[in-house]
């Protein structure tokens, strides 16, 4: 079947190549209502435009984000005027939201789709088959910024990540807005400020980047998740990580958590009920995939929190992790703000649009930039963010059975040590022969050496324990200046030709021993001399 | 001068010699090091110059200048890069030096030696001269290596072990020999083996590739050391044997550091051939999965700029492509940024132990920041960008993870824990132990292929080029 496949794209590949026209890239205004962010900033079209490709921009599409057209035209786009051009000549259309009726137009966007062109943007094709259907029906390309499998090689493509991380920020930030109190502790003349306590439920990107914020706002934070993994990060942001008596691990596939049992939950409960009361903001961020969101926070622990805390859902779209939470809201519950809203990365459009819009140039360029621009099914990224080739249906991708980063440390500590325990054994026995030999080689010596050689060998013998000695203490970084200081102090050997060359003059003894002299020296100078002028260089 | 004040004299040199060993054991003290050795030096020579058995002072000044004015034209004209090979030469002068000095001595026979002590002073003429004329030849072969002139794969010979020990026999037996000798007749077994022992040490250096050179130059420091010290032994003077002893034990825990880093044996090494093996599991062996990604200039440029921990990681590969100068520039450029910017250098990068540091040294990188693999090992996962430039074996992850691999158990630097890592490097090609990188595989690597010294350059003038709008801002706030 694959290969079947691969047919089609080739030939779908080769009109482009007979044209070797530089792809076009629309970039759209967002309509959904309240929709700042855009799919491109200046700053990501000069890489997009530095990958080959040409872009349109729709007259106004970043003004949400504050990005005007001026910028976009000094960029070197070309501005279109209205919608309707712009997705007829485009080869490739990158959006933030999925496709939706245009209220101007009239028409819905899936509408305007080229036939053979591409369509890029978020989609949630599981939560959207009607969308899917209508998408198909042009017979266009279409992938799923959603979709991007998340492992380590596509994380600079992952917009879920980057919306997440803005999202996470911002969610400190909208707590702080709502929260009648400072978050760092301090002590004032007019008296001791406490700092505040905040919880963070669920560490993944959104958590982290939550936990990073209210930690340098000067908070005290604790996290809690079910994947013990995550443990290490938490504590490397200065963070508390929470944990339970009760062993299970939460880890799921594609770095989410998986539903946890009966029992886990109840003790999970508990601690969330006991730290309600203590804190004064409480952040969420537990998102199952495919599943409503779980119920973290109820109705009672929000009673139980102190008057003016603060809850912010993250999970508000997804039905939210607390009880009383009002998805698109900011609402008050018994003395307590609930912030629900959904938004949060679009209210912090410049900065997500130029994540996404980076996620985009990443992905594209991925996928070969404009010359070599393919949909190679070969690519797990981009065969995992494929929903529709030329209007077949390729969503869901067939899964690589990959477990989230496991701690894979016992497997490669295991391999060292038996290695390293035969090493020891048959040193330990080389040594006992090497002592034993060394022991009858002094008997030896001592029956029969005259004594003026048994003088000089204990000379020797303990010139080289002083060497051994001293020689250690040597710092590795002075190792070449080591050698060049001791060759210089071999040259010493010169003695020996010294006391050779006073006899005759034309002797073979002195001859050699003259010869001898002049090497030594070239030692002796050169050795120092180079020594000297590297220690030079040494400099702190 | 008194044979007594003589002694007074060496015992001074021996102190000043070890002090100037000792001085080394840091950089702030390694100058005052120097000195010692150098004035201990003076005091030996003038002592043994100005005692009754020396009188040809008019052959000693003609031998004295040329010598000391080659070796200081050779020391100041040195490329701290070609340093191994400075060393190599001067250790293969050394060896040379003990051989003549051997022969010398034997053409004077000291009379009053008699029955057992004769026996021993012929034993010790005959050890040192062996010794000497293998560091001699396998000094220069080390030498020819380093210098390219030779290639730097090893030389394998059918039966080289079997060579080795017949050549090792024939010097015993021709030792034996030239014992039952007298008057000089012992001449002619003693230049055979001389003749033997060279051929043995162009045999043993050849057959030693080049990234074992470390253990080799360290090897042939610490013969050239027992060579002076079998001098020593033949002249009854302690001053050579103190000080060939020094030598000697200072070669032989360098080699012993060496081997260590290499997590090889020492006489394996010395054996020669480590890619003997290694051409046949490459090829059969499976290759890492995955691909590797190259990156480019620009991009390396915009990491490095939005990092705020580096550590660069070199290897012989930056000194081949002299590379030490542009780096430096850009550690400098990033520290003037507060960018945490540290090295690593692992025991045997380079061709010679302390290789790496010097030539930092000498590009004006601070020795401070310049660090052991042990001291920054644990200091990865917190890094940013790890830039490693020409080296490739001592950063192998395979030495940890896989039992089966050549390299297996070596120490690397845990390089692949940082965010980033960016290898710079002319292909894929695996490196001396002929074992592949799965390094070059993993996610979070970007091959930047090509020269290292254009690469580090251009990489450097980019980072130049970024900087320049930001000074002229902090100018104009400066001057608001």
């Amino acid at each position: 079947m694959t290969i079947a496949v691969d047919k089609e794209v080739e030939t779908g590949q080769e009109p482009t190549l007979e044209l070797k026209k530089a792809k076009t890239i629309g970039i759209p205004k967002e309509i959904y209502p309240n929709e700042c962010r855009v799919a491109a900033t200046p700053d990501t079209v000069k890489k997009l435009q530095k990958l080959g490709f040409e872009v349109l921009m729709e007259s106004g599409a970043g003004e949400a984000a504050n990005f005007l057209d001026d910028a976009y035209k000094s960029a070197g786009c070309r501005i279109v005027r209205d919608a309707k051009t712009l997705w007829g000549e485009a080869d490739i259309v990158l959006k933030v939201r999925a496709p939706q009726m245009h209220p101007t137009l009239r028409k819905h966007e899936a509408e305007l789709l080229r036939k053979d062109s591409t369509l890029i943007s978020f989609i949630w094709p599981a939560q959207n088959q009607e969308l899917l259907d209508k998408l198909a029906a042009t017979k266009a390309t279409v992938m799923a910024m959603d979709a991007i499998p998340r492992i380590s090689r596509a994380q600079k493509m992952d917009a879920l990540s980057s919306m997440a991380n803005i999202a996470g920020y911002r969610a400190v930030i909208e707590a702080a807005n709502n929260f009648g109190r400072f978050f760092t502790g301090q002590i004032t003349a007019a008296g001791k400020v406490a700092p505040a306590k905040v919880m963070i439920i669920g560490a993944g990107v959104a958590g982290l980047a939550a936990i990073g914020a209210a930690k340098s706002l000067g908070a005290i934070v604790r996290a809690f998740d079910t994947r013990p993994v995550v443990k290490d990060q938490v504590e490397s942001l200065g963070a508390e990580f929470l944990e339970l008596d009760f062993k299970e691990d939460g880890t799921g596939q594609g770095g989410y958590a998986k539903v946890m049992s009966k029992e886990f939950i109840e003790a999970e409960m508990a601690l969330f009920a006991q730290q309600a009361k203590e804190v004064d903001i409480i952040i969420t961020t537990a998102l199952i995939p495919g599943k409503k969101a779980p119920l973290l926070i109820t109705e009672e622990m929000v009673k139980s929190m102190k008057e003016g805390s603060v809850v912010v859902d993250l999970a508000a779209e997804q039905g939210g992790n607390c009880a009383v939470t009002k998805p698109n809201e900011v609402s008050r519950y018994e003395g307590v703000t609930i912030i629900g809203l959904t938004d949060l990365p679009s209210r912090m459009a410049a900065q997500a649009s130029q994540l996404y819009g980076s996620n985009l140039c990443h992905l594209l360029k991925d996928m070969g930039g404009s010359e070599n621009y393919k949909v190679d099914f070969e690519d797990e990224v981009v065969r995992g963010a494929l929903v529709l080739h030329e209007g077949k249906v390729t969503w869901p991708a067939p899964k690589p059975d990959r477990p989230a980063p496991k701690p894979a440390e016992p497997a490669k500590t295991t391999a060292a040590p038996k290695v390293a325990e035969k090493a020891t054994k048959s040193q330990s026995k080389t040594g006992f022969l090497w002592i034993l030999l060394a022991g009858l080689a002094l008997v030896g010596l001592g029956i029969g050496a005259p004594p003026s050689f048994l003088s000089h060998f204990t000379v020797f013998v303990l010139a080289c324990f002083v060497g051994w000695q001293v020689i250690w203490n040597v710092t590795p970084a002075l190792h070449t200046p080591l050698m060049s200081v001791t060759n210089a102090i071999s040259g010493i050997i010169i003695l020996g030709g010294m006391l050779q060359i006073s006899g005759l003059p034309t002797s073979a003894t002195t001859i050699l021993g003259a010869i001898a002299i002049l090497v030594g020296t070239i030692n002796i100078s050169g050795g120092f001399l180079v020594t000297q002028r590297m220690l030079q260089m040494f400099q702190k | 001068m008194s044979n007594n004040l003589l002694t007074v004299a060496y015992i001074a040199a021996s102190a000043l010699f070890i002090l100037s060993l000792g001085g080394l054991s840091n950089q702030e003290s390694a100058r005052k090091g120097n000195v010692y050795g150098i004035i201990g030096m003076a005091i030996a020579f003038i002592a043994t110059a100005l005692s009754s058995q020396v009188t040809g002072y008019g052959l000693l000044g003609a031998m004295i200048l040329p010598g000391a004015i080659i070796g200081a034209i050779l020391a100041a004209r040195v490329a701290m890069t070609s340093m191994p090979e400075l060393v190599a030469i001067l250790h293969s002068f050394v060896g040379l030096a003990a051989v003549l000095v051997g022969l010398a001595n034997y053409l004077e026979p000291d009379s009053s030696l008699v029955g057992v002590e004769a026996t021993i002073h012929e034993i010790e003429i005959f050890v040192g001269i062996f010794i000497g004329a293998i560091t001699f030849t396998g000094s220069i072969i080390a030498f020819g290596k380093l210098r390219g002139i030779i290639g730097s794969k090893p030389l394998i010979l059918p039966a080289r072990h079997l060579l080795n020990i017949a050549m090792l026999v024939g010097s015993v037996w021709l030792g034996v020999q030239f014992m039952g000798t007298e008057n000089l007749e012992g001449l002619q077994p003693l230049l055979i083996m001389t003749g033997i022992a060279c051929v043995l040490g162009i045999h043993l250096v050849a057959a030693i590739g080049g990234a074992d050179m470390p253990v080799v130059i360290s090897m042939l420091n610490s013969y050239s050391g027992w060579a002076a010290a079998a001098a020593g032994f033949m002249l009854s003077n302690d001053l050579l044997i103190i000080t060939g002893a020094l030598v000697g034990s200072s070669g032989a825990i360098l080699s012993y550091i060496m081997c260590e880093a290499m997590n090889r044996s020492f006489i394996s090494v010395i054996l020669g051939g480590f890619g003997e093996g290694a051409g046949k599991t490459s090829s059969g062996g499976s290759k890492p999965a995955g691909e590797a990604t190259p990156t480019d200039v620009e991009e390396v440029t915009e990491l490095l700029l939005g990092a705020k921990s580096v550590i660069i990681v070199p290897g012989y590969g930056m000194a081949a492509a002299q590379a030490q100068h542009p780096v430096s520039e850009i550690t400098k450029f990033l520290r003037d940024r507060r960018v945490n910017v540290r090295f690593g250098i692992h025991p045997v990068a380079g061709r010679m132990p302390g290789h790496m540091n010097v030539l930092l040294a000498e590009a004006n990188v601070p020795y401070d920041i310049v660090l052991e693999m042990d001291e920054i090992n644990e200091d990865f996962p917190e890094t940013d960008v790890v830039l490693v430039i020409g080296a490739n074996d001592t950063v192998n992850p395979s030495a940890l993870e896989d039992p089966e691999s050549q390299i297996a158990g070596m120490p690397v630097m845990f390089v692949w824990n940082a965010a980033n890592v960016v290898v710079m490097k002319r292909s894929l090609a695996s490196g001396y132990a002929g074992v592949d990188n799965p390094l070059f595989y993993k996610e979070n690597t970007q091959m930047l292929f090509g020269d290292a010294k254009q690469n580090v350059a251009a990489i450097q003038s980019k980072l130049v080029e970024s900087a320049a709008p930001v000074i002229t801002t902090e100018k104009v706030l400066v001057a608001s």
